[in-house]
């Protein structure tokens, strides 16, 4: 595979995919729709091919860039690209669930190209955004992929949908002009766009000091200088997407609002490309000002956990709930991540991938139902294990992930993560531990109203179970979570280096910083 | 041979639960049972052939963080091995059982096949169970505790049409849930403290710890002592200890069978195992240990005065297994770890038997559990009527006191542990937890005889058609019945010499730690007489109160109920424990759940901080009406140009620099 570059190949072949929809496919008949999937289908599926060389070739005891790739582009700017430990399994994430978010769309019928064009390219730019090495490129591919993901809301969407789209797109918006002014700041004090894995003689921003020294502005004193504006500015872009309380409130409604593919890829990937900035940026590029700014987070997730599993608990609409249980499970991701130790950020990993399979299939479950009777109101079911049996066997299996069954691969994020924290605040582990319980609570509730329970609804009667090919959709899935949950190795053995070598960076800037402190 | 043991149940839960439309349903039950009756034999087989010092067998890596390092394996030693002949003996004949009990269940139509999927939930819950003895560090075993949680979940709302049997399995989860924050903490904290959580490491570690203190929330504390407690509140929840104990009498909405299994035998036993299990830290910690014996001591004691007047025949005798597993935590919380196991293992054996032979009463009275609507069914069902016996002569300790043959005492098996516990409460001169356990050893020798004299003595009361059809049950249920009253008369002699008796040295081997200072056991073995009688004298005034009221003057139990209505109502509404949660804990939850929902959400966030957005919402709503139908592509279009455009802007205006 030497000289092919792969991730371009990965990044780009759903987008080529979506250009050959555009070109050649004309028609809305029916046909044409059956094209489109199926060419959708194909593309997607290769991709995730595709990208198994790139996991396969991956060598996990390497922290740093592989498979770099650099081109000149506009006017000098770099494009470049690369994985490393904490971004290469999001790539594979991506890939391995396009195939499945396009599967479950079968049902689709108006605008089915468009709809596919819409995913494609929004397959592209994820992928992109984890393996941009250059802020340019990051900026593109993360603010690009707001576009697709408004369109499938907005035209795909339920009622509400224009009001939802509109929320997503001003909330994530606002959050990122923040970050591109950050962004062009980072450039103006550095001189350089480079990531990671730069040419030589020039500084990568990941190993560049910015400036900690305190600044004096209109008599306000900023601990952390320069540092803590930039983390700040970030920080509203991160999160906005994660989403952390209090900036949530979109989440719920995208959700509801979003068709079923759109509800996965938002909660499977594309929330996770807050914790992955974290990861990128705020953590390794201001180290003094995370340290700073720790407690601050810490308390927002710890909010986050329980607000929200509470709020979790009120809700009537089934997407609604798990949309709030979302917001609660990225809790524990940067509760982990600012931990800033080993099990915290391996942790909060974990829980971005096991979150990705748990609440991707959790939407898928509703979308099952909702495929059949049109309403995703709890109280409009009842008793489906008396009709549904596959189908009670599935959301059960997803539900204990999402309680953090241990055996699933939830337990071991909220595990791991959990005690990170308590390493640092016992406080916070405690806090964030109530989690545990509350999620017990609305997920098994949920599941008693919808599964449990005699078959009276006359609506029902006539319900049919999961078919072959939702079967064939859920199967990965389910093996995913078990799979990573009996053998969690797999994805730890694979980020270890990454994390180590990220960690050890951002102990030895701390200290550095703790000195000159300590001379001035 | 050990990971026999313990796949065999995973693999006929697998069989059952995912193969039965293919094998069919007999060969699915027939899996499942046949599996379980080789893991027990196999698990007899080790417990006679058990080495020296720990074994440890490894099957798989799990978690690897950085230090946080757990992996799958086998830790065997002889509490392991007590608890694998305790769980396999009781789950192999519960399952035998069930081929009785769980034929032609009226809760479901003609044609539902429910055994094949009832079969695989009792083999889940025994793999859970084993994977929790045999665990090698705390992530495993709490791997285990969550595991045989979720069967005891499946289990208690098996008959999922019943909302009762949804609310109970929910609440049994969640409140385990509540002790498991408890448990997942002491975890943390160990690791937090010595690096590790595998046990052969950490007990090499704890001495170290002795003396030390940690931050726990904004306090200064020892170590270890909070460590200890935060595992306690674990053992608490699974074990139904006092404040933690309220889903366990709901549990009993699950099918007869699992109650004996799981809510008797094994699962609630899990908490005092653990205990046992992490003696080398306990032993360091006196103050969590003054906990454990005075949570034990509560519980032994408020659960036989609610048993008192409960009229279910199965909330009776769960409420008698909540007090009984109080005396274990008492054993083990005065440092007498051995006690404790020897009433978990006698105390399987006669309250399964109790648990099966209410079965086999239900059974026989289509599926009526109000002993009020008992009454003389002992000429109907003679054999349940003997064993059931038994096993009352067992849990209210019927022996010869005094008395012993080369230093083993003359009793059926409850009253060889329930003394050896009374005794070393006594000998660790903790007199609050003697008298407790005395006064409601007393309790549990009433209510255990007011149950056989209302169930099977007197005349029918209730529904005659019912009394006329009642008969005894089939072959499967009663060979299991006789098995365990087998277990209930011949357990405690058998086992007394090694567990407590005077072989207890080489017997338990490093399985369990005792600090220099402990000497309670030995101790307990020279208490002076009257506390040798103390129980005795107990169970005999029980015994004599329960006759007087249910025999003699059947009319005493309701004027003493109608002179003291408030104590009546007090203990029947079990000291209104669950109506103060509900009112203190549920209901300002779900309170809070829709105002933060509505006022916190609504209108707080949604209204204030992105004001903004709000205001420009409706503007912008009306102009993507207008470009929305087939139109919106070219807006989008437009986005990604304008976007592209200031990028390159800004990309060859920095160039230039």
């Amino acid at each position: 595979m030497d000289g092919l570059p792969l991730l371009s190949l990965v990044t780009f072949l759903p987008a080529i995919g979506a250009a050959v929809l555009v070109a050649f496919q004309r028609g809305e008949d029916a046909l044409a729709a059956r094209n489109a999937r199926w060419l959708a289908l194909l593309t997607s599926t290769a991709t995730f091919l595709l990208s198994i060389p790139i996991l396969a070739g991956f060598d996990p005891s390497d922290p740093g860039f592989q498979f770099v790739e650099e081109a000149e582009w506009l006017g000098g700017l770099g494009y470049r690209m690369g994985v490393d430990g904490i971004s290469v399994l999001f790539v594979m994430l991506t890939t391995f669930l396009m195939p499945l978010v396009i599967a479950a769309s079968w049902n689709v019928t108006t605008r089915v190209k468009e709809y596919m064009v819409a995913f494609l390219v929004l397959e592209t730019l994820m992928i992109g955004v984890f393996c941009a090495l250059d802020l340019v490129l990051f900026y593109l591919f993360f603010e690009g992929g707001l576009i697709p993901m408004f369109l499938i809301i907005g035209v795909w969407g339920g009622k509400d949908r224009i009001y939802a789209a509109f929320k997503f797109f001003l909330y994530t918006l606002l959050g990122s002009v923040l970050m591109l002014v950050a962004m062009v700041a980072m450039y103006a004090i550095t001189g350089t766009t480079c990531i990671g894995a730069c040419p030589e003689g020039v500084t990568a921003l990941l190993d560049y000091p910015f400036a900690h020294e305190p600044l004096s502005f209109l008599g306000w004193q900023i601990e952390g200088g320069v540092q803590t504006l930039l983390w700040l500015a970030f920080f509203a872009s991160f999160a906005v997407k994660m989403p952390m309380w209090p900036v949530h409130t979109w989440l719920p409604d995208a959700h509801v609002q979003a068709p079923t593919g759109g509800s996965v890829v938002l909660a499977a990937i594309l929330l996770k490309m807050g914790g992955y900035g974290f990861l990128r940026f705020s953590l390794p590029m201001f180290p003094v000002a995370s340290d700073l700014m720790t407690d601050f987070v810490f308390v927002l997730s710890v909010i986050a956990v329980i607000y929200t599993s509470l709020v979790a608990l009120a809700q009537e609409d089934m997407k609604k709930l798990i949309a709030y249980s979302s917001v609660a499970h990225m809790g524990f991701v940067t509760m982990g991540i600012f931990a800033a130790n080993r099990q915290g950020v391996d942790g909060a990993i974990f829980q971005m991938l096991s979150h990705g399979f748990i609440s991707g299939a959790l939407f898928l479950c509703v979308g099952v139902i909702y495929d059949r009777m049109h309403t995703r109101e709890i109280a409009a079911y009842g008793g489906l294990v008396n009709r549904m049996p596959a189908f009670a066997l599935v959301f059960m299996i997803f539900t204990l992930g999402n309680v953090g069954l241990p055996g699933t691969s939830g337990f071991v994020g909220e595990f791991l993560t959990l005690s990170g924290a308590f390493q640092v605040s016992s406080w916070v582990a405690l806090g964030a531990a109530t989690g545990m319980v509350l999620s017990a609570g609305y997920a098994l509730w949920l599941y008693r109203r919808v599964v449990w329970g005699d078959l009276i609804k006359q609506s029902l009667a006539r319900i049919s179970d999961m078919d072959a090919r939702e079967k064939a959709i859920f199967a990965p899935l389910v093996a995913g979570t078990i799979i990573l949950g009996v053998y969690p190795s797999l994805v730890t053995d694979v980020i270890g280096a990454s994390v180590e070598g990220l960690l050890g960076g951002y102990r030895l800037a701390l200290a550095e910083a703790a000195m000159q402190l300590a001379q001035n | 041979m050990t990971q026999i043991i313990l796949f065999a149940p995973l693999i006929g839960a697998l069989v059952a639960g995912f193969g039965h439309r293919l094998t069919g349903e007999r060969f699915a039950l027939l899996a499942t049972t046949g599996l379980l009756f080789l893991a027990c034999l196999l698990s007899w087989v080790v417990f006679f052939s058990l080495g020296e010092h720990p074994e440890t067998i490894p099957i798989l890596r799990w978690i690897d963080s950085g230090s946080l390092v757990a992996d799958w394996a086998i830790r065997l030693d002889r509490l392991t091995a007590v608890m694998l002949i305790v769980v396999t003996t009781v789950s192999a004949l519960v399952h035998l059982y069930s081929w009785g009990y769980m034929d032609h269940d009226p809760n479901w139509k003609p044609g539902e096949s429910y055994k094949p999927r009832f079969f695989a939930y009792l083999s889940l819950f025994t793999f859970a169970m084993l994977m929790l003895v045999t665990a090698d560090n705390l992530a495993q075993m709490f791997f285990g505790w969550e595991g045989v949680g979720l069967a005891s979940y499946l289990l208690i709302g098996f008959y999922w049409r019943r909302p009762a049997a949804n609310a109970a399995a929910i609440k049994a989860f969640l409140v385990n849930r509540v002790g498991d924050i408890g448990f997942a903490l002491g975890i943390f904290a160990l690791f937090f403290m010595v690096d590790s959580i595998q046990f052969s490491t950490v007990f090499g570690k704890l001495p170290e710890l002795a003396g030390q203190t940690m931050t726990f929330l904004s306090w200064e504390l020892p170590a270890l002592e909070v460590i200890g407690v935060l595992l306690f509140i674990g053992a608490m929840g699974k074990s139904a200890q006092f404040i933690l104990h309220t889903w366990l009498p709901d549990a009993m909405e699950g099918p007869t069978p699992v109650s004996a299994l799981i809510h008797a035998a094994t699962m609630v036993t899990a908490g005092v195992f653990l205990v046992c299990r992490m003696s080398p830290l306990y032993e360091l910690a006196p103050v969590a240990l003054g906990v454990v014996v005075t949570i034990g001591a509560i519980t032994a004691f408020f659960a036989a005065t609610v048993g008192l007047v409960q009229n279910d025949i199965k909330r009776v005798i769960a409420y008698s297994t909540c007090s009984q597993l109080g005396y274990m935590f008492v054993a083990a919380g005065v440092g007498v770890y051995q006690a404790a196991m020897f009433h978990l293992f006698t105390h399987a054996f006669f309250k399964a038997l109790l648990f099966l032979g209410a079965g086999s009463v239900i059974h026989a009275m289509h599926h009526e559990q109000d002993m009020r609507h008992y009454g003389g069914l002992k000429a109907r069902i003679p054999a349940t009527y003997w064993t059931m016996l038994i096993g009352t002569l067992a849990i209210t300790g019927v022996g010869v006191p005094l008395i012993s043959i080369a230093g083993v005492p003359i009793g059926f098996a409850g009253f060889l542990s329930k003394d050896a516990i009374i005794e070393s409460s006594f000998a660790a001169h903790n007199g609050f937890a003697f008298w407790a356990l005395v006064i409601a050893a007393l309790m549990t020798s009433f209510y255990s005889w007011r149950l056989m004299f209302m169930t099977f003595h007197g005349s029918p009361r209730g529904d005659a058609h019912a009394h006329e059809h009642a008969h005894e049950s089939p072959m499967v249920m009663l060979v299991p019945l006789y098995v365990l009253a087998a277990g209930a008369v011949l357990a405690g002699m058998l086992f007394h010499g090694g567990f407590v008796g005077h072989h207890w040295a080489e017997f338990w081997g490093e399985a369990i730690f005792q600090g220099p200072q402990n000497h309670v056991l030995e101790e307990s073995h020279h208490v002076p007489v009257w506390v040798k009688l103390a129980p005795f004298a107990a169970m005999l005034a029980g015994l004599g109160i329960a006759w007087w009221f249910y025999i003699l003057d059947p009319s005493v139990p309701g004027r003493l109920a109608a002179s003291n209505p408030a104590i009546y109502r007090f203990l029947l509404n079990k000291w209104y424990i669950d109506e103060i949660y509900d009112w203190l804990l549920v209901r300002p939850a779900l309170w809070l759940a829709r105002t933060l929902w509505q006022r916190g959400d609504g209108a707080t966030i949604d209204g204030g901080i992105n004001g903004l957005a709000m205001g420009v919402v409706p503007f912008l709503t009306r102009v993507a009406v207008r470009v929305q139908s087939g139109y919106l592509f070219h807006y989008a279009f437009a986005m990604i140009l304008g976007v592209t455009i200031f990028l390159t802007w800004f990309a060859l205006g920095g160039g230039g620099k």
